[in-house]
Protein backbone atom coordinates (compact mmCIF):
# COMPACT_ATOMS: atom_id res chain seq x y z
CA UNK A 1 0.00 0.00 0.00
CA UNK A 2 1.42 3.39 -0.83
CA UNK A 3 1.46 6.24 1.63
CA UNK A 4 -1.36 8.31 0.18
CA UNK A 5 -3.69 5.30 0.26
CA UNK A 6 -2.73 4.72 3.87
CA UNK A 7 -3.44 8.35 4.69
CA UNK A 8 -6.88 8.09 3.05
CA UNK A 9 -7.73 5.01 5.09
CA UNK A 10 -6.54 6.52 8.36
CA UNK A 11 -8.25 9.85 7.73
CA UNK A 12 -11.56 8.08 7.22
CA UNK A 13 -11.32 6.72 10.75
CA UNK A 14 -11.93 9.69 13.02
CA UNK A 15 -13.91 7.80 15.62
CA UNK A 16 -13.48 9.21 19.05
CA UNK A 17 -10.24 8.08 20.55
CA UNK A 18 -10.07 6.34 23.90
CA UNK A 19 -10.15 8.22 27.20
CA UNK A 20 -7.47 10.95 27.43
CA UNK A 21 -4.24 9.75 28.95
CA UNK A 22 -4.29 11.79 32.20
CA UNK A 23 -7.76 10.43 33.00
CA UNK A 24 -6.50 6.93 32.29
CA UNK A 25 -3.63 7.36 34.75
CA UNK A 26 -5.86 8.75 37.49
CA UNK A 27 -8.34 5.94 36.97
CA UNK A 28 -5.50 3.43 37.14
CA UNK A 29 -4.22 4.83 40.42
CA UNK A 30 -7.67 4.76 42.02
CA UNK A 31 -8.19 1.15 40.95
CA UNK A 32 -4.65 0.24 42.06
CA UNK A 33 -5.17 1.78 45.51
CA UNK A 34 -8.46 -0.06 46.00
CA UNK A 35 -6.84 -3.26 44.80
CA UNK A 36 -3.89 -2.86 47.18
CA UNK A 37 -6.23 -2.04 50.06
CA UNK A 38 -8.29 -5.13 49.30
CA UNK A 39 -5.24 -7.40 49.31
CA UNK A 40 -3.94 -5.72 52.45
CA UNK A 41 -7.12 -6.20 54.47
CA UNK A 42 -7.63 -9.71 53.12
CA UNK A 43 -4.20 -11.10 54.02
CA UNK A 44 -2.51 -8.72 56.49
CA UNK A 45 -4.66 -6.12 58.22
CA UNK A 46 -3.37 -3.23 60.33
CA UNK A 47 -1.26 -3.88 63.39
CA UNK A 48 -3.24 -4.12 66.64
CA UNK A 49 -1.59 -1.12 68.31
CA UNK A 50 -2.06 1.17 65.32
CA UNK A 51 -3.72 3.93 67.37
CA UNK A 52 -0.74 4.19 69.71
CA UNK A 53 1.72 3.85 66.82
CA UNK A 54 0.06 6.70 64.96
CA UNK A 55 1.34 9.06 67.63
CA UNK A 56 5.00 8.22 66.89
CA UNK A 57 7.11 10.03 64.32
CA UNK A 58 8.82 6.85 63.11
CA UNK A 59 5.51 5.18 62.22
CA UNK A 60 4.20 8.27 60.45
CA UNK A 61 7.44 8.72 58.54
CA UNK A 62 6.87 5.42 56.74
CA UNK A 63 3.73 6.85 55.18
CA UNK A 64 5.44 10.10 54.32
CA UNK A 65 8.16 8.15 52.50
CA UNK A 66 5.68 5.92 50.65
CA UNK A 67 3.50 8.87 49.67
CA UNK A 68 6.45 10.92 48.39
CA UNK A 69 7.64 7.96 46.35
CA UNK A 70 4.24 7.16 44.85
CA UNK A 71 3.38 10.78 44.07
CA UNK A 72 6.66 11.58 42.34
CA UNK A 73 6.69 8.28 40.43
CA UNK A 74 3.12 8.92 39.31
CA UNK A 75 4.04 12.21 37.62
CA UNK A 76 7.09 10.68 36.00
CA UNK A 77 5.26 7.58 34.75
CA UNK A 78 2.53 9.73 33.21
CA UNK A 79 5.16 11.85 31.42
CA UNK A 80 7.02 8.76 30.22
CA UNK A 81 3.88 7.37 28.64
CA UNK A 82 3.53 10.41 26.36
CA UNK A 83 5.95 10.77 23.42
CA UNK A 84 7.96 13.97 23.49
CA UNK A 85 6.93 14.91 27.03
CA UNK A 86 9.64 16.20 29.32
CA UNK A 87 10.03 13.46 31.92
CA UNK A 88 13.50 14.42 33.14
CA UNK A 89 12.25 17.01 35.63
CA UNK A 90 9.71 14.55 36.95
CA UNK A 91 12.48 11.97 37.26
CA UNK A 92 14.47 14.40 39.39
CA UNK A 93 11.41 14.76 41.61
CA UNK A 94 11.61 11.05 42.40
CA UNK A 95 14.79 11.74 44.36
CA UNK A 96 12.60 13.42 47.02
CA UNK A 97 11.68 10.08 48.61
CA UNK A 98 15.24 8.71 48.93
CA UNK A 99 16.38 12.12 50.19
CA UNK A 100 13.73 12.10 52.91
CA UNK A 101 14.71 8.56 53.80
CA UNK A 102 18.40 9.46 53.99
CA UNK A 103 17.61 12.34 56.31
CA UNK A 104 15.49 10.07 58.51
CA UNK A 105 18.30 7.51 58.61
CA UNK A 106 20.79 10.16 59.74
CA UNK A 107 18.38 11.35 62.43
CA UNK A 108 17.88 7.77 63.56
CA UNK A 109 21.64 7.17 63.77
CA UNK A 110 21.84 10.14 66.16
CA UNK A 111 18.79 9.01 68.14
CA UNK A 112 19.97 5.43 68.69
CA UNK A 113 23.16 4.27 70.35
CA UNK A 114 25.52 2.54 67.87
CA UNK A 115 24.93 -0.74 69.68
CA UNK A 116 21.25 -0.60 68.71
CA UNK A 117 21.83 0.21 65.02
CA UNK A 118 22.15 -3.31 63.73
CA UNK A 119 19.12 -4.64 65.61
CA UNK A 120 17.01 -1.74 64.34
CA UNK A 121 18.14 -2.34 60.80
CA UNK A 122 17.50 -6.07 60.76
CA UNK A 123 14.24 -5.77 62.71
CA UNK A 124 11.94 -8.76 62.99
CA UNK A 125 9.95 -8.58 59.78
CA UNK A 126 12.56 -8.35 57.03
CA UNK A 127 11.33 -11.35 55.10
CA UNK A 128 7.68 -10.51 55.73
CA UNK A 129 8.35 -7.07 54.30
CA UNK A 130 10.16 -8.51 51.28
CA UNK A 131 7.20 -10.81 50.65
CA UNK A 132 4.21 -8.56 51.19
CA UNK A 133 5.29 -5.28 49.60
CA UNK A 134 5.82 -7.00 46.23
CA UNK A 135 2.69 -9.07 46.75
CA UNK A 136 0.53 -6.01 47.41
CA UNK A 137 2.29 -4.07 44.63
CA UNK A 138 1.91 -6.78 42.01
CA UNK A 139 -1.70 -5.96 41.09
CA UNK A 140 -1.06 -2.20 40.85
CA UNK A 141 2.04 -2.88 38.74
CA UNK A 142 0.00 -4.99 36.33
CA UNK A 143 -2.53 -2.15 36.01
CA UNK A 144 0.22 0.40 35.31
CA UNK A 145 1.90 -1.86 32.76
CA UNK A 146 -1.44 -2.13 31.01
CA UNK A 147 -1.66 1.66 30.85
CA UNK A 148 1.86 1.76 29.42
CA UNK A 149 0.78 -0.80 26.87
CA UNK A 150 -2.20 1.38 25.90
CA UNK A 151 -0.13 4.58 25.76
CA UNK A 152 3.12 5.22 23.92
CA UNK A 153 6.28 5.05 26.05
CA UNK A 154 9.31 5.71 23.86
CA UNK A 155 11.53 4.35 26.67
CA UNK A 156 9.60 1.24 27.72
CA UNK A 157 12.16 -0.07 30.21
CA UNK A 158 12.49 3.28 31.99
CA UNK A 159 8.73 3.72 32.06
CA UNK A 160 8.35 0.21 33.46
CA UNK A 161 10.89 0.91 36.22
CA UNK A 162 9.03 4.04 37.24
CA UNK A 163 5.75 2.11 37.18
CA UNK A 164 7.51 -0.32 39.54
CA UNK A 165 8.39 2.57 41.88
CA UNK A 166 4.77 3.73 41.81
CA UNK A 167 3.49 0.23 42.60
CA UNK A 168 6.21 -0.05 45.25
CA UNK A 169 5.09 3.20 46.87
CA UNK A 170 1.51 1.94 47.05
CA UNK A 171 2.60 -1.45 48.37
CA UNK A 172 4.87 0.17 50.95
CA UNK A 173 2.07 2.48 52.14
CA UNK A 174 -0.26 -0.44 52.77
CA UNK A 175 2.36 -2.69 54.30
CA UNK A 176 3.59 0.08 56.63
CA UNK A 177 0.24 -0.05 58.44
CA UNK A 178 0.86 -3.69 59.30
CA UNK A 179 4.55 -3.75 60.15
CA UNK A 180 5.77 -2.92 63.64
CA UNK A 181 9.34 -2.30 62.59
CA UNK A 182 9.31 1.48 62.36
CA UNK A 183 12.99 2.39 62.35
CA UNK A 184 14.13 4.30 59.23
CA UNK A 185 17.09 1.91 59.24
CA UNK A 186 14.65 -0.95 58.67
CA UNK A 187 12.77 0.99 56.00
CA UNK A 188 15.96 1.92 54.17
CA UNK A 189 17.04 -1.71 54.06
CA UNK A 190 14.01 -3.89 53.54
CA UNK A 191 11.51 -1.55 51.91
CA UNK A 192 14.19 -0.55 49.39
CA UNK A 193 14.90 -4.18 48.53
CA UNK A 194 11.23 -5.00 48.19
CA UNK A 195 10.58 -1.97 45.99
CA UNK A 196 13.66 -2.74 43.90
CA UNK A 197 12.09 -6.10 43.11
CA UNK A 198 9.01 -4.38 41.72
CA UNK A 199 11.20 -1.97 39.75
CA UNK A 200 13.05 -4.87 38.11
CA UNK A 201 9.76 -6.60 37.37
CA UNK A 202 8.32 -3.39 35.92
CA UNK A 203 11.33 -2.85 33.66
CA UNK A 204 11.25 -6.42 32.38
CA UNK A 205 7.48 -6.40 31.96
CA UNK A 206 7.36 -3.11 30.12
CA UNK A 207 10.17 -3.98 27.73
CA UNK A 208 8.09 -6.98 26.76
CA UNK A 209 4.50 -5.74 26.91
CA UNK A 210 4.75 -2.00 26.35
CA UNK A 211 6.39 -2.08 22.90
CA UNK A 212 4.24 -0.56 20.20
CA UNK B 1 8.89 27.77 9.50
CA UNK B 2 9.02 25.42 12.45
CA UNK B 3 6.67 27.63 14.44
CA UNK B 4 4.20 27.87 11.56
CA UNK B 5 4.27 24.07 11.15
CA UNK B 6 3.68 23.71 14.85
CA UNK B 7 0.63 25.98 14.99
CA UNK B 8 -0.85 24.60 11.77
CA UNK B 9 -0.37 20.95 12.72
CA UNK B 10 -1.79 21.48 16.20
CA UNK B 11 -4.84 23.21 14.70
CA UNK B 12 -5.40 20.39 12.18
CA UNK B 13 -5.03 17.70 14.84
CA UNK B 14 -7.48 19.43 17.17
CA UNK B 15 -9.98 19.61 14.31
CA UNK B 16 -9.28 15.94 13.54
CA UNK B 17 -9.93 14.87 17.11
CA UNK B 18 -13.31 16.58 16.99
CA UNK B 19 -14.14 14.53 13.89
CA UNK B 20 -12.96 16.58 10.88
CA UNK B 21 -11.77 14.02 8.31
CA UNK B 22 -10.42 16.59 5.87
CA UNK B 23 -8.30 18.21 8.54
CA UNK B 24 -7.03 14.79 9.61
CA UNK B 25 -6.08 13.94 6.05
CA UNK B 26 -4.18 17.23 5.75
CA UNK B 27 -2.50 16.60 9.08
CA UNK B 28 -1.32 13.14 8.06
CA UNK B 29 -0.10 14.48 4.71
CA UNK B 30 2.02 17.13 6.42
CA UNK B 31 3.21 14.70 9.06
CA UNK B 32 4.26 12.28 6.31
CA UNK B 33 6.41 15.01 4.70
CA UNK B 34 8.15 15.83 7.99
CA UNK B 35 8.79 12.18 8.81
CA UNK B 36 9.98 11.42 5.26
CA UNK B 37 12.47 14.24 5.59
CA UNK B 38 13.70 12.94 8.94
CA UNK B 39 13.90 9.33 7.76
CA UNK B 40 15.86 10.22 4.61
CA UNK B 41 18.33 12.19 6.69
CA UNK B 42 18.78 9.45 9.30
CA UNK B 43 18.94 6.40 7.03
CA UNK B 44 22.38 6.79 5.53
CA UNK B 45 23.42 3.19 4.95
CA UNK B 46 20.35 2.03 3.07
CA UNK B 47 18.71 -1.28 3.85
CA UNK B 48 15.63 0.45 5.24
CA UNK B 49 13.07 2.09 3.01
CA UNK B 50 12.34 5.57 4.42
CA UNK B 51 8.78 5.17 3.18
CA UNK B 52 8.35 2.17 5.53
CA UNK B 53 9.27 4.44 8.43
CA UNK B 54 6.79 7.03 7.18
CA UNK B 55 3.97 4.50 7.07
CA UNK B 56 4.81 2.90 10.41
CA UNK B 57 4.93 6.35 12.01
CA UNK B 58 1.60 7.41 10.47
CA UNK B 59 -0.01 4.24 11.76
CA UNK B 60 1.47 4.79 15.22
CA UNK B 61 0.28 8.41 15.21
CA UNK B 62 -3.19 7.18 14.37
CA UNK B 63 -3.29 4.46 17.02
CA UNK B 64 -1.66 6.60 19.72
CA UNK B 65 -3.27 9.95 18.99
CA UNK B 66 -4.91 9.95 22.43
CA UNK B 67 -1.42 10.36 23.92
CA UNK B 68 -1.15 13.90 22.54
CA UNK B 69 -2.32 16.49 25.05
CA UNK B 70 -4.19 19.20 23.16
CA UNK B 71 -2.43 22.00 25.03
CA UNK B 72 1.04 20.53 24.46
CA UNK B 73 3.22 21.28 21.40
CA UNK B 74 2.66 18.71 18.68
CA UNK B 75 6.01 18.61 16.87
CA UNK B 76 7.98 17.11 19.79
CA UNK B 77 5.24 14.48 20.09
CA UNK B 78 5.32 13.70 16.38
CA UNK B 79 9.11 13.54 16.16
CA UNK B 80 9.35 11.39 19.29
CA UNK B 81 7.05 8.83 17.65
CA UNK B 82 9.00 8.98 14.37
CA UNK B 83 12.31 8.53 16.19
CA UNK B 84 10.93 5.60 18.16
CA UNK B 85 9.82 3.90 14.96
CA UNK B 86 13.15 4.65 13.32
CA UNK B 87 15.15 3.17 16.21
CA UNK B 88 12.82 0.19 16.33
CA UNK B 89 13.42 -0.40 12.65
CA UNK B 90 17.22 -0.08 13.02
CA UNK B 91 17.10 -2.58 15.87
CA UNK B 92 15.05 -5.08 13.92
CA UNK B 93 17.38 -4.70 10.96
CA UNK B 94 20.39 -5.17 13.24
CA UNK B 95 18.91 -8.39 14.46
CA UNK B 96 18.23 -9.52 10.91
CA UNK B 97 21.80 -8.70 9.92
CA UNK B 98 23.11 -10.76 12.82
CA UNK B 99 21.03 -13.70 11.67
CA UNK B 100 22.24 -13.34 8.10
CA UNK B 101 25.88 -13.19 9.19
CA UNK B 102 25.34 -16.20 11.43
CA UNK B 103 23.99 -18.19 8.50
CA UNK B 104 26.83 -17.14 6.24
CA UNK B 105 29.40 -18.03 8.87
CA UNK B 106 27.90 -21.49 9.14
CA UNK B 107 27.82 -22.07 5.39
CA UNK B 108 31.26 -20.74 4.59
CA UNK B 109 33.28 -21.55 7.64
CA UNK B 110 36.55 -20.89 5.81
CA UNK B 111 38.60 -17.95 7.09
CA UNK B 112 39.43 -16.99 3.48
CA UNK B 113 35.97 -15.46 3.07
CA UNK B 114 36.91 -12.81 5.61
CA UNK B 115 38.11 -9.48 4.38
CA UNK B 116 41.15 -8.32 6.28
CA UNK B 117 42.20 -4.83 7.10
CA UNK B 118 45.65 -3.46 6.28
CA UNK B 119 46.98 -3.84 9.81
CA UNK B 120 46.02 -7.49 9.91
CA UNK B 121 47.57 -8.12 6.50
CA UNK B 122 50.77 -6.37 7.56
CA UNK B 123 50.81 -8.45 10.70
CA UNK B 124 50.36 -11.67 8.74
CA UNK B 125 53.04 -10.74 6.23
CA UNK B 126 55.74 -10.23 8.83
CA UNK B 127 55.24 -13.83 9.92
CA UNK B 128 56.14 -15.20 6.48
CA UNK B 129 59.54 -16.33 5.22
CA UNK B 130 61.29 -13.38 3.47
CA UNK B 131 61.02 -14.91 -0.02
CA UNK B 132 57.30 -15.63 0.26
CA UNK B 133 56.75 -12.28 1.89
CA UNK B 134 58.17 -10.19 -0.94
CA UNK B 135 56.13 -12.20 -3.46
CA UNK B 136 52.84 -11.94 -1.56
CA UNK B 137 53.46 -8.28 -0.84
CA UNK B 138 54.21 -7.55 -4.46
CA UNK B 139 51.04 -9.27 -5.71
CA UNK B 140 48.49 -8.68 -2.94
CA UNK B 141 49.52 -5.32 -1.57
CA UNK B 142 51.24 -3.55 -4.46
CA UNK B 143 48.97 -5.15 -7.06
CA UNK B 144 51.60 -6.40 -9.55
CA UNK B 145 50.84 -9.34 -11.83
CA UNK B 146 52.73 -12.61 -11.54
CA UNK B 147 54.83 -11.76 -14.60
CA UNK B 148 55.74 -8.32 -13.26
CA UNK B 149 56.62 -9.77 -9.89
CA UNK B 150 58.85 -12.39 -11.49
CA UNK B 151 60.69 -9.70 -13.42
CA UNK B 152 60.94 -7.39 -10.40
CA UNK B 153 62.31 -10.08 -8.06
CA UNK B 154 64.37 -11.83 -10.74
CA UNK B 155 62.53 -15.13 -10.27
CA UNK B 156 60.85 -17.52 -12.71
CA UNK B 157 57.08 -17.20 -13.04
CA UNK B 158 56.62 -20.77 -11.79
CA UNK B 159 58.64 -20.01 -8.66
CA UNK B 160 56.55 -16.86 -8.03
CA UNK B 161 53.36 -18.89 -8.37
CA UNK B 162 54.56 -21.49 -5.90
CA UNK B 163 55.81 -18.89 -3.37
CA UNK B 164 52.56 -16.91 -3.66
CA UNK B 165 50.44 -20.01 -3.13
CA UNK B 166 52.50 -21.17 -0.12
CA UNK B 167 52.49 -17.68 1.37
CA UNK B 168 48.72 -17.39 1.11
CA UNK B 169 48.24 -20.85 2.58
CA UNK B 170 50.45 -19.91 5.51
CA UNK B 171 48.50 -16.70 6.10
CA UNK B 172 45.08 -18.33 5.95
CA UNK B 173 46.39 -21.10 8.20
CA UNK B 174 47.47 -18.53 10.75
CA UNK B 175 44.13 -16.73 10.63
CA UNK B 176 42.27 -20.00 11.02
CA UNK B 177 44.32 -20.73 14.14
CA UNK B 178 43.71 -17.27 15.51
CA UNK B 179 39.97 -17.61 15.04
CA UNK B 180 40.01 -20.94 16.82
CA UNK B 181 41.85 -19.34 19.71
CA UNK B 182 39.14 -16.72 20.02
CA UNK B 183 36.36 -19.29 20.19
Amino acid sequence: MNTSELIKKLAADTRRTSIPLPAMWWGAVVIAVFFAAGVFFAILGPRPDIAAAAATARFLFKFLFATALAASAFGCAAALSRPGANWHNAALGISAAPTLLAMAVIAELFALSPAAWLAAMIGRNGLVCMTYIPLIGLGPLAIFLWILHRSAPTRPAVAGSVAGLLAGGIGAFAYAAHCNDDSPLFVATWYSLAIAGLVALGAAGASRFARW
Amino acid sequence: MERRDEAELARLMRAAISGDERAYGDFLQKAACLVRHLARRKIVHGGIDPEDIVQETLLAIHLKRHTWRQDAPILPWLYAIARYKLIDSFRRRGRRLEIEIGEIAETFAGPTSETLNDREIGHALTALAPGQRSVVESISVDGRSIGETAKWLGMSEAAVRVAFHRGLTAITGRFGQKQNEYK
